[in-house]
């Protein structure tokens, strides 16, 4: 029944595909389109050649959003890697060893539970929680929490602190993903590999930097990749979270948000479209970029 | 391990191959393409009847109209409780398909460019459509019918004719009038009479007099004055600017309307910038920048706050939060100077709420014939009663008491007598205009009070706009 097959892949396949070319393709293809259009999003629309793109090019706001998504994109993903990696470690062989066997530390599996938990909560759920964690005033929990000789802290108001409160929300809410992940990838690492290094007298520090790193790094880089894409997204948390629009005085203004201001609220589609483009090329190169120089060609 | 490295040269190139095509690449841009399209289908055919003094829109007595309404602060209750059935008292055979949404552009744009909007809409909320840019796109009907048409029961008079001086000129862009701006709204600063008559403080009318009551109030441990920053800064750009109209007349606000060079950086802007950011530095909690207008307006309700400038849609938007001890009344903004060209008294007032009918629907007549039955003076009457607003037909509530902040609004209204002016409209033309005055007024009243920088950044920002081609300009005289 060797012909056979082809029918029964193509079955399988062809809804979804052809969901992808309508919703996604289709929808890029337009969006192309548009970015060489002075569309207002309302009627009909004319050509206008490279004009979005040139004052792209001399709108002060745009380069300010830029600027804040590749802070995010570099601090980001090191910060959560660094400490889901960890976590990860301790949930797996950080425990003590019994029977001549590495474990996780003691109730490892309630602790992977929970660290998943944020992971179930909506984006826009977590940002309107967060947003009373950082309350201005006396009702916000930190500032709640501080002793009442201080003077309120601003948190999201105050613009040297706002991008920051934004992005330790973001690693919050990820970090338990990539816990998971991160766990996932060690379990598939042998323990005789561990016992072999343990009986040669190696640290647990040794371990972690000689076998699970090593090891792990085909998950890394794939971590890496999701987490750039995350940091070039940021628009629920912004919208949500963020005073008077990706504010104060911009300070938290990133290029997603920016997109959704010009073509929701501005009537600038085509200007907006532009945005849209430079963010697709920006994060493909980036997950170019990141597959190239973190390549290891097979050391074994 | 050869079973490893194989498996991990798959995902690489699933994940590459998946980013080419953009499966993972910059989320939500695709969202915003969907809705573009066809746009010339005005070609469906509109049902019509025959003009008569009966009918002067000359509606289809049988075709059903579609209305959408925005259900926000002021309910959905007059449309269903009170204009439908006085629509349909008139016109028994037409059906009225009601539905009410939050989410005005989400649902209503990608209708409009389909080709089949509803007959009525009432664009309002956060998530309201641009209106500009919905004139511009010709996908508005023009009213010029409706307000010459006769009212529907205020005899001998039409519809124009019965509205408060100014209401029609405010839907007017490009010199037709496209939108009936159906609520009246009084702006001023917004006080608890009670705890303003336990504490005898009295109501000032020059700046020395209300800086003297702001000084007396933070000694009473009061904040004296207060807005949200995070989502409603505009509550306070309307503040300054009617300060600026106050010294130098409404001209000012026009010149800043029509993006003259040069309206910003004006004198009475500088000077009503002036005041304002020393009352910002001196009298108002920095926290306010990052809170929003319903935590403010619950802490006005506390007694946290004394003084809140907003609109008369601010009681019956406190409605549940508002405590027994708590009275709503509002005062003129105090005048700046001695030489200021409108009295004490001149206040901001405005008609707002913006309810259209689609040029390119099935039955645009019926959406204009609903909007008649609306500006009657009946259906203005009970319109008030439910939502504690007034509306655009005037007198429509007069004599009736109906709560104490929309008295003290009312009387406001008739002492200030002549001396009542629209206001600005670059923030419903200009959207980016809009947001800049708002992070300007932040920068004012929580960054240290430049008046200077204030009026030199709206300047630059106004300027800006008008030199970019793409955005639709409306004059304004």
């Amino acid at each position: 029944m060797r012909h056979g097959k082809y029918p029964f892949i193509i079955g399988f396949l062809v809804v979804p595909l052809a969901l992808y070319l309508v919703f996604v393709v289709g929808a890029y293809l337009q969006m192309f389109q548009l970015s060489f259009t002075d569309w207002s999003g309302f009627g009909g629309f004319h050509y206008v050649g490279f004009d979005n793109f040139v004052k792209l090019m001399e709108d002060p706001v745009f380069w300010i959003a830029l600027r804040h998504n590749l802070y995010i994109l570099i601090a980001m993903p090191i910060v959560t890697i660094a400490i889901a990696l960890f976590f990860a470690f301790l949930l797996n062989v950080g425990g003590k060893s019994r029977g001549g066997t590495t474990q996780g530390v003691r109730g490892s599996k309630a602790y992977r539970i929970i660290f998943f938990f944020p992971q179930l909560l909506a984006l826009a759920i977590v940002a309107v929680i967060f947003g009373r964690v950082f309350g201005p005033d006396r009702s916000g929990m930190l500032n709640g929490l501080f002793p009442d000789s201080w003077s309120p802290w601003l948190f999201l108001a105050d613009e040297r602190w706002a991008l920051l409160c934004i992005a330790v929300v973001l690693i919050w809410q990820q970090i338990g993903f990539y816990v998971v992940l991160f766990s996932a990838g060690m379990g598939s690492i042998g323990q005789e590999i561990y016992e072999a290094a343990a009986l040669d007298g190696a640290t647990k520090v040794t371990l972690f930097f000689r076998i699970t790193l090593p090891l792990l790094w085909d998950t890394l880089q794939v971590a890496w990749v999701y987490l750039g894409i995350a940091a070039f997204d940021l628009f629920a948390l912004v919208n949500i979270m963020s005073v008077n629009k990706g504010g104060p005085n911009n300070a938290t203004q990133v290029l997603s948000y920016q997109i959704y201001l010009n073509a929701f609220q501005n009537s600038q589609a085509g200007y907006a479209s532009a945005i849209g483009v430079v963010l697709f090329f920006l994060t493909l190169t980036f997950a170019a970029l990141t597959l190239r120089v973190t390549r290891r060609d097979a050391v074994a | 391990m050869s079973e490893m490295t194989n498996s991990s040269l798959d995902r690489r190139t699933l994940l590459r191959r998946a980013a080419a095509v953009g499966l993972v690449a910059a989320p939500g841009v695709s969202l915003l393409s969907a809705c573009a399209g066809s746009d010339d289908s005005g070609d469906t055919k509109q049902a019509t009847g025959t003009k008569s003094a009966d009918n002067p829109l000359g509606i289809d007595p049988k075709a059903g109209v579609e209305i959408v309404i925005f259900d926000g602060g002021l309910g959905t209750k007059y449309a269903t409780d009170v204009d439908t059935p006085l629509f349909n008292k008139k016109w028994p055979d037409a059906k009225i398909t009601y539905s009410a949404t939050q989410q005005v552009s989400t649902t209503i744009k990608p209708r409009l460019n389909a080709g089949s909007p509803p007959d009525m809409i009432n664009n309002s909320g956060s998530d309201i459509m641009d209106f500009g840019a919905i004139v511009k796109a010709g996908q508005a009907a023009d009213l010029t019918d409706l307000f010459a048409a006769p009212s529907l029961d205020v005899a001998g008079k039409t519809v124009a004719e019965t509205l408060v001086p100014g209401a029609v000129q405010q839907g007017t862009y490009g010199g037709k009038p496209y939108a009936v701006n159906y609520n009246f709204t009084v702006f001023g600063l917004w006080y608890n009479k009670k705890l303003f008559e336990k504490n005898n403080w009295t109501v000032p009318t020059t700046w020395a007099d209300f800086t003297a009551l702001l000084d007396k109030i933070k000694a009473a441990g009061i904040t004296p004055f207060g807005y949200a920053g995070a989502n409603a800064p505009y509550y306070m750009v309307r503040a300054i600017m009617t300060s600026a109209a106050k010294i130098g007349t409404e001209q000012v606000l026009k010149d800043i309307d029509n993006l003259k060079p040069g309206a910003w950086t004006n004198d009475a802007v500088l000077q009503a910038a002036k005041a304002w950011g020393e009352v910002g530095t001196k009298y108002v909690d920095k926290s306010f920048l990052g809170l929003k207008h319903t935590e403010v307006q619950l802490q006005h309700n506390q007694d946290k706050v004394a003084f809140y400038p907003c609109g008369s849609w601010l009681e019956n938007e406190q409605a549940a939060s508002t405590p027994a001890g708590f009275e709503y009344a509002m005062m003129p903004v105090p005048s700046v100077t001695a030489a200021d060209k409108l009295p004490a008294t001149a206040i901001n007032a405005a008609a707002g709420e913006i309810y259209f009918a689609a040029a390119k629907g099935k039955n645009p007549q019926g959406g204009k014939e609903y909007l008649r039955t609306m500006l009657s003076k009946e259906a203005a009457l009970e319109f008030t009663k439910l939502t504690k607003s007034l509306t655009v037909v005037a007198g429509a509530a007069d004599g009736v008491t109906i709560s104490p902040g929309l008295t003290s609004a009312n009387d406001a209204l008739s002492k200030a007598g002549p001396d009542v002016f629209v206001g600005y409209l670059f923030d419903t033309w200009y959207k980016k205009l809009d947001d800049a005055s708002r992070e300007a007024a932040n920068q004012l009243m929580f960054k240290g009070g430049d008046a200077q920088k204030f009026c030199d950044t709206m300047e630059a920002a106004s300027q800006a706009v008008a030199k970019d081609s793409s955005i639709a300009k409306f004059p304004r005289s």
